[in-house]
């Protein structure tokens, strides 16, 4: 076995190893969500998959950055096919297992790669300048500092470094074929590479066209390896999550909000109404609302985890717009990273520890209350993200469990409950037609 | 013309009215929005439809109260809603503000009420088409509109051509604001927003609003909801344009056309 063969086996396992650890961690995250069971409607949910999450509709409200990002992503998703053959010859010792067998297809693929490669290319760099030199308000917000704007950044980088391994083996493999056809079987032509191999490397050696050829090829994997491991704690999880997080995005109608059966019944009894349900009083102060992540579904922080941090969202938000603090894409983000913290805590300390933080130590009251139940940043969201359930849950949670919220609200809860109406009103509601027969 | 309790109508007229005008806090107590009332009021009457309205059996459809959060009172109204409802018999029933047209539409059945609701625009959409009325020419002779989406109307229940095609028979120019159907923008009230003061910010929403909706300079900014009505209202006093620009719902400009 040859010593390139045992390290990438050695390579191949320690990195699915780590994949698997930090890809259950994720799944045990979300999972800290409530249970809801969103099973039905399976071919409206299909249909979903396929129009917003691979066809990518959403997107197409904007159109510059809609082919850029289309571009970037179909090179990715025509990759993989490469990625199998990468794979194999790893494990196997073999070099271009396919070359040889799949006849003219295998240029085609290796083209079609190749070119998609390219414009991916044009497209990340054209990504690179929008999101540093081009003053895009979207990328410019606060939650965007730090962190954030570095993890874009790198992830564009990659895909440059990694792209610049493919162009490197397979033009260095187009010269080797001819030098070396025993061990470079013939892939047909390459239009690109062929054309990088005849321009820059002939003249090289045999010996540095086959360092340069290896040299490529270990870069690229390890640039793909290094995405996978850096994918779970970086916005890129949204090109695994946004599949799942469309197929389980809300198919209610965007205005409905969900309703609370236990409050629902708790009503009722008061109204002397029949009840659905024995009602569950075992003498504790219930809570309602969210104020942790273990009080919001596991779908919500599934949205949390898929976000892209694009900002859509936030850049429709009429609160956001007009210089109020509240941006649903911070909500989202903030969502994460708590349920991140919880779920480190749990795994340093047990499931039963307690680190006395919750939701709103990273939210604040001025957010949440200033959000107009617009849906406007539902409807923006390229990947079917619902920042408005989050923020009605802590409302929620303000308002009924500890009696807080804007103190003028409270003449309206008033006039509401005494009199059924939003407004204090001295007179009655039917009045105005009275004014009506008057005149 | 007598506007008719479901009481009053089934004695003197001895049958179940055609259709309930649900009218919502802002129609009854608002006296902006009252005038909206008076207009879809007229229109129905003019369409020779037997409406009746539930007087102070109506409560509000508790819709602010759900969006900030008090699930409660939300419950507390809907719930006494479903009864009088129930009580009544009623199965249909057309609103003027979105937000309640929302809240019986989408949220009632979760609570065990189901009603066939309609919004005003969609209906005085059918009655144009049926010609149970019509719109007389003149009124809006060069004036110019520009169309407001609300939220609860536009985005959240996908109603965009019913108000636009009755504009469209005004002779009026129909302008659109450059945030206009699924992408229009907020007027700052729901979410019980309207019920408080803004957070600090740079600007109210109402202003972001009006200033956009001025760009293409018109004499009437027609709106389907009369929280919008009141905010658009007060953003134009904001830029000082309330003696220029009118804010119309879509039902008075019916009853301006016709000169009802
Ligand atoms: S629903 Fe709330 S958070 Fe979302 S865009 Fe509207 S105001 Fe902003
Ligand atoms: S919630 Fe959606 S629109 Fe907002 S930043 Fe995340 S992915 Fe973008």
């Amino acid at each position: 076995m040859a010593i390139q063969q045992i390290a990438f086996i050695l390579l191949f396992a320690l990195v699915s190893y780590l994949a698997y650890k930090s890809y259950s961690k994720i799944y045990k995250t979300i999972m800290l969500g409530k249970t809801i069971d969103l099973k039905a409607d399976r071919p409206q949910r299909l249909k979903n998959v396929l129009l917003v999450a691979f066809g990518q509709k959403k997107m197409f409200k904007r159109l510059i950055p809609a082919f850029l990002h289309l571009s970037i992503y179909i090179a990715f998703l025509f990759t993989q096919v490469e990625l199998i053959e990468i794979i194999i010859d790893g494990i196997t010792g073999t070099h271009r297992i396919f070359a040889d067998k799949i006849g003219l297809l295998y240029p085609l693929i290796i083209n079609t790669i190749e070119f998609l490669s390219l414009f991916a290319f044009v497209s990340t760099i054209i990504f690179l300048w929008r999101r540093n030199l081009l003053k895009i308000p979207r990328f410019q917000s606060s939650e965007m500092n730090g962190w954030p704007k570095l993890d874009a950044n790198y992830i564009l980088l990659g895909e440059l470094i990694l792209i610049i391994g493919i162009f490197s083996f397979n033009s260095a493999d187009t010269l080797l074929q001819s030098l070396d056809s025993s061990h470079y079987p013939d892939t047909g032509t390459l239009l690109i590479s062929g054309w990088i191999g005849e321009q820059f490397l002939s003249g090289m050696s045999v010996s540095s066209l086959y360092i340069l050829e290896r040299f490529g090829w270990w870069l690229h994997l390890c640039v793909v390896f290094g995405f996978l491991l850096y994918l779970p704690i970086s916005k890129h999880l949204h090109i695994m999550l946004a599949f799942p997080n469309v197929y389980f995005a809300r198919l209610k109608p965007s205005g409905e909000i969900d309703n609370m059966p236990v409050i629902t019944n708790e009503v009722k009894s008061m109204m002397g109404l029949e009840t659905n349900t024995e009602s569950d009083d075992n003498g504790e102060i219930p809570e309602f609302g969210a104020n942790d992540i273990g009080d919001l579904y596991w779908k919500n922080i599934l949205d949390a985890f898929s976000c892209t941090e694009c900002g859509r969202c936030t850049s429709v938000c009429p609160a956001n717009m007009t210089g109020k603090k509240l941006s649903p894409r911070k909500i989202m983000m903030d969502i994460r990273d708590r349920a991140t913290e919880v779920q480190e805590g749990i795994i340093k300390n047990g499931t039963d520890h307690d680190d006395g933080k919750s939701l709103f130590d990273y939210i604040s009251e001025e957010e949440i209350f200033a959000c107009t139940s617009c849906n406007a940043c539902v409807e923006a969201c390229p990947i079917m993200i619902n920042p408005l359930e989050p923020i009605i849950e802590l409302r929620r949670y303000k308002l009924l469990t500890e009696s807080k919220g804007p103190s003028e609200w409270m003449p309206m809860f008033n006039a509401l409950e005494n009199n059924g109406a939003v407004w204090q009103m001295p007179g009655q509601r039917f009045d105005w037609a009275k004014e009506l027969s008057d005149n | 013309m007598k506007i008719y309790t479901i009481e009053e109508f089934k004695s003197s007229q001895g049958k179940d009215p055609e259709i309930v005008f649900w009218v919502g806090c802002a129609g009854s107590f608002d006296s902006r929005a009252q005038k909206i009332t008076l207009a879809l009021a007229k229109i129905l009457h003019h369409a020779k439809i037997g409406f009746a309205v539930l007087g102070n059996d109506e409560t509000c459809t508790g819709d602010p109260a759900r969006r900030s959060g008090n699930e409660f009172v939300f419950q507390l109204l809907a719930l006494q809603n479903i009864e009088t409802f129930k009580m009544h018999n009623i199965k249909k029933m057309v609103t003027a503000c979105p937000h309640c047209f929302n809240t019986l539409k989408n949220e009632y059945p979760a609570l065990g009420g189901n009603y066939d609701i309609v919004h005003h625009t969609q209906l005085i959409q059918s009655l144009i088409q049926e010609k149970r009325i019509s719109i007389e020419g003149g009124a809006f002779n060069g004036k110019k509109i520009a169309y407001h989406d609300s939220c609860y109307l536009g985005r959240m229940n996908g109603v965009y051509e019913a108000p636009r095609n009755i504009l469209n028979q005004l002779d009026a120019e129909i302008s659109e604001p450059r945030r206009n159907r699924n992408n229009g923008l907020c007027c700052g009230a729901g979410g019980a927003q309207m019920f408080k003061e803004e957070e600090p910010g740079d600007k109210k929403v109402n202003v972001e609003r009006v200033e956009e909706l001025l760009e293409s300079s018109p004499d009437i900014i027609a709106v389907n909801c009369p929280f919008c009505t009141l905010m658009m209202d007060d953003g134009l006093k904001n830029k000082e344009q309330d003696e220029n620009v009118k804010v119309y719902d879509i039902s008075e400009l019916i009853i301006q056309a016709n000169n009802w």
